[in-house]
Order: structure tokens, then sequence, then C-alpha cells
């Protein structure tokens, strides 16, 4: 018998302990095949963020690092100025990037650091239980807002992709989903597009991935996929945000 | 003879730096210590190294944490305000058993203090500094010739234990004009060894991982013991220091940097009024030069513990010599030096008329 479909040698053969509807474990999949597509993963070394996939150092089969949260950008800065040869990624949650490790984020893009920055947006803190994140919609529900994010009392969302297309460093964003069969395809282009730059020594590529997190929004893994297209997208529209290749050309 | 040089404290500790073969430096400007990243950002440029103004202390910190990761010898330079902002990343670097070189020239606090001289970060660099159980070996230069020559030291110790090293200076010695005399032949970061845990992709070998957190039951508790094994081995192998003057002394000055060199000056006064008085000078803060300095308490009655701060040093002085002798100080907090005559005279007030 042929096999046809099995695990991508990107990623470990330890078991993945996320939720039954987490999207942590699709993408995780996505940049694992990629690492093999683009025969990378010897030379990668992946950084771990801080949240539930701090676990993400167990499951890449590439070198990992996990640091403090939010410095994972740091962290890629200091790896890949030291070893210029590694593809260097740092995937990152929306705590991790968009509220402890902001300036880090930044920076990194202002730098044009060459590097690949994965965003998991699933707009609530997952590994502590469900607290207000710094993407939670205004009116959505946490455990730090149990009647609804109330944007005079918690502030407002951050638009990682939009916020960053302002920083004339930044190579290349695009932000995606991984509700649908269709948007996990287009999710592995833009990861592909992420590593190609840094593969051609282009700069600073940050894919936002729209992301479910059943538990933490208190609904089915079904009810996730659709919360996706109904709420969280109409607040963070999918797209690309900068293309220098295309701005340049 | 080797090259001589009059230089500032900060750029021979720069300097020294990049003798000791080290090409990543990250760092954010806060005085009194801006002459290394100026100095620095020229002298990377030159020698083919990373130079990177950094958007904080916390960022400059964990690119040292990924450069070192990464196997390449890796520096920061900070003054206390800084220093407590890597914190956090120097708790994470001492976790996960890496190397890396912290230069902190003290200047005075707490809070954002002043830009004058200072050790009141003795505690902070003595104790861990940040989060969990956790030491930093701590190498306290007393000149512009030390500070070029320690980075090497450190690195080497950093190494050695797969531990954070710092340089604990203060404002004056790095804003001071001393000749430097380059002693040793620069190293060539190309002659220096991989390391057998870095990070610079699979091939051919195991994946490695860096992390300072384990959550499977026992095992953090086992890991910590591991590493309090090593500090242990540290503890007994060193713990170095100066002594002068000190075999027949009625009295001994306990003081580290620029309180060792206005001590010393100090001593050199009461000895010619016929005082007999020695200077014990730690060389490392941490490990503390507990066993030369307890043996030396057996017979030694008084000592007078001189430092820039409210007394901190202090502490480890009464540890070493398990309150056999009789201790005194005298202290300058807030950024205050002392000079010479003010230490002469609390000696001749200790001491009285014993000649």
């Amino acid at each position: 018998m042929k096999k046809i479909f099995g695990r991508p040698a990107g990623l470990t053969e330890i078991l993945q302990r996320y939720c039954p509807g987490c999207g942590h474990g699709t993408v995780h999949r996505l940049i694992a095949e990629l690492l093999v597509e683009l025969n990378i993963r010897e030379r990668t070394v992946g950084i771990a963020p801080v949240g539930c996939s701090v676990f993400a150092d167990e499951y890449f089969n590439c070198d990992m690092i996990q640091p403090p949260h939010g410095r994972g950008p740091a962290i890629a800065t200091g790896i890949k100025r030291s070893r210029p040869d590694c593809i260097v990624f740092s995937y990152q949650g929306d705590g991790d990037l968009a509220a402890i490790g902001t300036a880090e984020t930044i920076h990194a893009a202002a730098r044009n650091e060459n590097i690949t920055v994965i965003f998991i947006n699933n707009a609530i803190y997952g590994m502590t239980g469900g607290q207000l994140a710094p993407t939670t919609l205004p009116g959505m529900r946490s455990t730090t807002s149990v009647k609804g994010r109330d944007v005079v009392k918690q502030g407002y969302p951050i638009r990682v992709c939009e916020l960053l297309s302002g920083v004339d460093g930044t190579y290349y964003l695009e932000r995606c989903a991984v509700h649908t069969p269709k948007n996990i395809i287009k999710t592995k282009k833009a990861l592909k597009t992420a590593f190609r730059n840094q593969i051609d020594n282009k700069g600073f590529s940050l894919v936002e991935i729209l992301s479910m997190c059943p538990t933490g929004w208190g609904v089915t893994p079904v009810q996730s996929t659709k919360w996706i297209a109904e709420k969280l997208e109409q607040y963070y529209p999918l797209g690309v945000f900068r293309d220098r290749a295309k701005e340049e050309k | 003879m080797a090259e001589k040089r009059l230089m500032y404290g900060n750029h021979a500790v720069a300097e020294g730096v990049i003798y000791a073969g080290c090409r990543f430096f990250a760092g954010y400007p806060i005085t009194p210590q801006n002459e290394i990243p100026e100095y620095m950002s020229i002298r990377m440029n030159e020698e083919g190294g990373v130079f990177l103004q950094t958007e904080s202390e916390i960022a400059a910190i964990n690119m040292l944490f990924g450069a070192s990761a990464a196997g390449k010898r890796a520096m920061t330079s900070s003054s206390s305000p800084g220093i407590s902002l890597m914190q956090e990343g120097i708790s994470y670097i001492a976790g996960a058993d890496m190397p890396v070189l912290v230069v902190n020239v003290v200047r005075g606090g707490p809070g954002l203090g002043n830009i004058a001289p200072a050790q009141s970060d003795y505690y902070q660099a003595t104790r861990g500094g940040g989060h969990g159980d956790y030491f930093t070996i701590t190498l306290a230069p007393n000149s512009a010739q030390e500070l070029f020559e320690f980075p090497r030291l450190g690195f080497e110790l950093a190494e050695k234990y797969r531990n954070p090293v710092l340089i604990l200076a203060d404002g004056l010695l790095g804003q001071m004009m001393e000749p430097v005399e380059f002693s040793y032949e620069p190293i060539d970061p190309k002659t220096l060894p991989e390391k057998e845990w870095a990070l610079s992709g699979c091939k051919g070998r195991e994946r490695r991982v860096v992390r300072s957190y384990d959550l499977r039951p026992g095992k953090l508790e086992e890991w910590n013991w591991r590493r309090y094994e090593k500090y242990e081995k540290i503890k007994k192998s060193e713990q170095r220091h100066e002594a002068k003057d000190c075999d027949d002394a009625d009295l001994v000055v306990v003081a580290y940097g620029t309180c060792a060199r206005v001590s010393g000056a100090a001593v050199r006064m009461a000895r010619d009024k016929g005082f007999k008085v020695g200077l014990f000078r730690p060389i490392t803060l941490w490990p503390f030069p507990w066993d030369a300095l307890g043996d030396m308490s057996k017979r030694i009655e008084n000592f007078l513990v001189v430092e820039m701060s409210c007394g901190q040093m202090i502490d480890d002085v009464k540890l070493a010599t398990e309150c056999r002798s009789k201790i005194s100080f005298q202290g300058r907090p807030g950024g205050g030096v002392p000079i010479p005559p003010e230490v002469y005279q609390k000696i001749e007030e200790i001491l009285g008329g014993a000649r």
C-alpha cells in the first residue's frame, strides 16, 4: 500500500497537547511541511513563545530555543546576526507579540531584521485560562472582561499588520486564517513567501494567522471556525498589508 | 614590551572584549557607560562583528541570549537602571546555562538615582539579581588595566561553567583615564572551539533545544540541584582576592573596585603614621573570597569595610569571618566617593592609640 499522508519530517513524534479544535496544530504542520519542502530544516533555529505553544520547542524537529515572554524577535536577532546562514523563525501568540513584546516586534521590523515571524492571533490568552488579549474584540468576553471588553476602560484591540505596515523597515506582512481548507492553503502560501524572503535575504516578514481557540472562547470547535469568519475576520481583514517585492518592482 | 595606551576605563573594557575574541555587542545608551557602545560601534565594524543599539536593555540581553545560544561570545554593557531591566533575561540565561558577559558601570540609585559612581548594586550582582535560584560570577576590577583584562577571564569562566558573568565596575572606573598595557595577544574568534550545545541547525546531528523550563514533576528540582553543584564547584575553585600588608596587621580594610583604590591610599597613610593596617581586596564578589577572609579573621582583630553604599558587601564579610572579629563600616551611598583621609580617620578612630 502506498502511503499518501503522514507526519512531516519537520515535526517530532512527541504528541501535541493542544485542545480539540485548536489552530496551533494546523499551523505547526504547515511550518513543518515548509521546513522540508524548502529544504531548510537542518539549518533552521526556531523560537517558541510563552503561552500554549511554549511546547513548540518539543514539537518542531529542528534546533529550538525558548525565550522570555515576548522577546522572540530579540532572540531571533541575536541568532540571525550570529549565524546568518541559519533560517530563524519566531512563533508567537497575541499576548507574546502584541502586548509584552510589542517593542521587540516593532523594532525588529524597523531594522528589517532578516527573520520570519509567525503570529497566532486567537484574541484570547489560552495558556493562562482565557484572559483579555491585546487583540480581544470590543464587547468580547474573557475571564478579565466577564461582561465583554469595555473599550472605555480596557482600551481597543491592536491590529498588528496595520500597525506594522506603517513601519518602513517591514518587508512582508500578510494576515491569513486557518478556519477553512481554502484559508489553510492560503496560509501555507503566505508562510512560504515569508520563509522564502528570509532565504533570499529580503528581511522582516510577518504572517498573522487568525486561529481558533474553542476552549478560550467557550464554544465548540465547529462553532469556533464560524466565529472566525463572522467576527474575527470582520475586525481583522485578511490580505497582504505589505510586500516590498511588489513595491520595488 | 606590549603596547601601552592611555585609555578611559570604559574604552579599556570595550577593547578587552574585542581582544577576548567577542564579536557581538548589543546595548542601550545610559550614563556613565556610553563610551562603551560608542567605542563598540566603531570597533565591531572594523572587526566584522555585530553592533546593535537596541530599543531597550531588555532587547539587548535577549539578543545576547540568542547569540550565546548560537554559540558565540556575546557581551552587553549598561549601568544600574539598565541592569535592573536586564534581570529577566539574565535569569533566563542562567536558567538555560548559557554564557554571556555583562558589564555594569554602576551609578547611584535606587531609581533613576544619579550618574555618579556607586557600589550599591552589590546585592543585585551577588545574589542572583533576578528570580529563581541562581548566581552570576561577578568580577570587580579596580583599574583600567583590569577592565581590559577581565573580559577574557570573564568569557573563560562563563564558558567553563556555562553561566553568565558580570563585571561590576563603577562610574569612576569607567570615566577615569589610566595607562593600559595590552598584555596579551588578541584572540581570533575563528580559533575559539565550536560549542557542543550551540544552536546552528541540526545537520548531521540530533536537534538541540535551549530552554529554562521543565514542567515535568520533580525535573526542575533535579535541574536546580545540578546547577547548585556547579555553584559549589565555582565557590571552591574561583574565589579571587588580593591581600596587601595583612600579615602583621591590627586592622584590615576590606574594599573592592574604586573603594579599594581609595582605601589603598588610606592604608599607606596609616602605615606612614605607624598603624599596622592591611588591605584585603575581593576580586570575585561572587564567589566572595570567603575562605581567605575567614582564615584571616582567625588572627585579625579588626576589619573595616569601605563601600560606596549603605553597606552591602559587609554581609559577606560577616559571613566569611563568622563574626570572630570586630567589623566596622565606612560607607558613602548615592554617588558619594570616599577620599583617603576619610578612610584614614576611621582607621585612626578604630585603632586609637594602638600604633
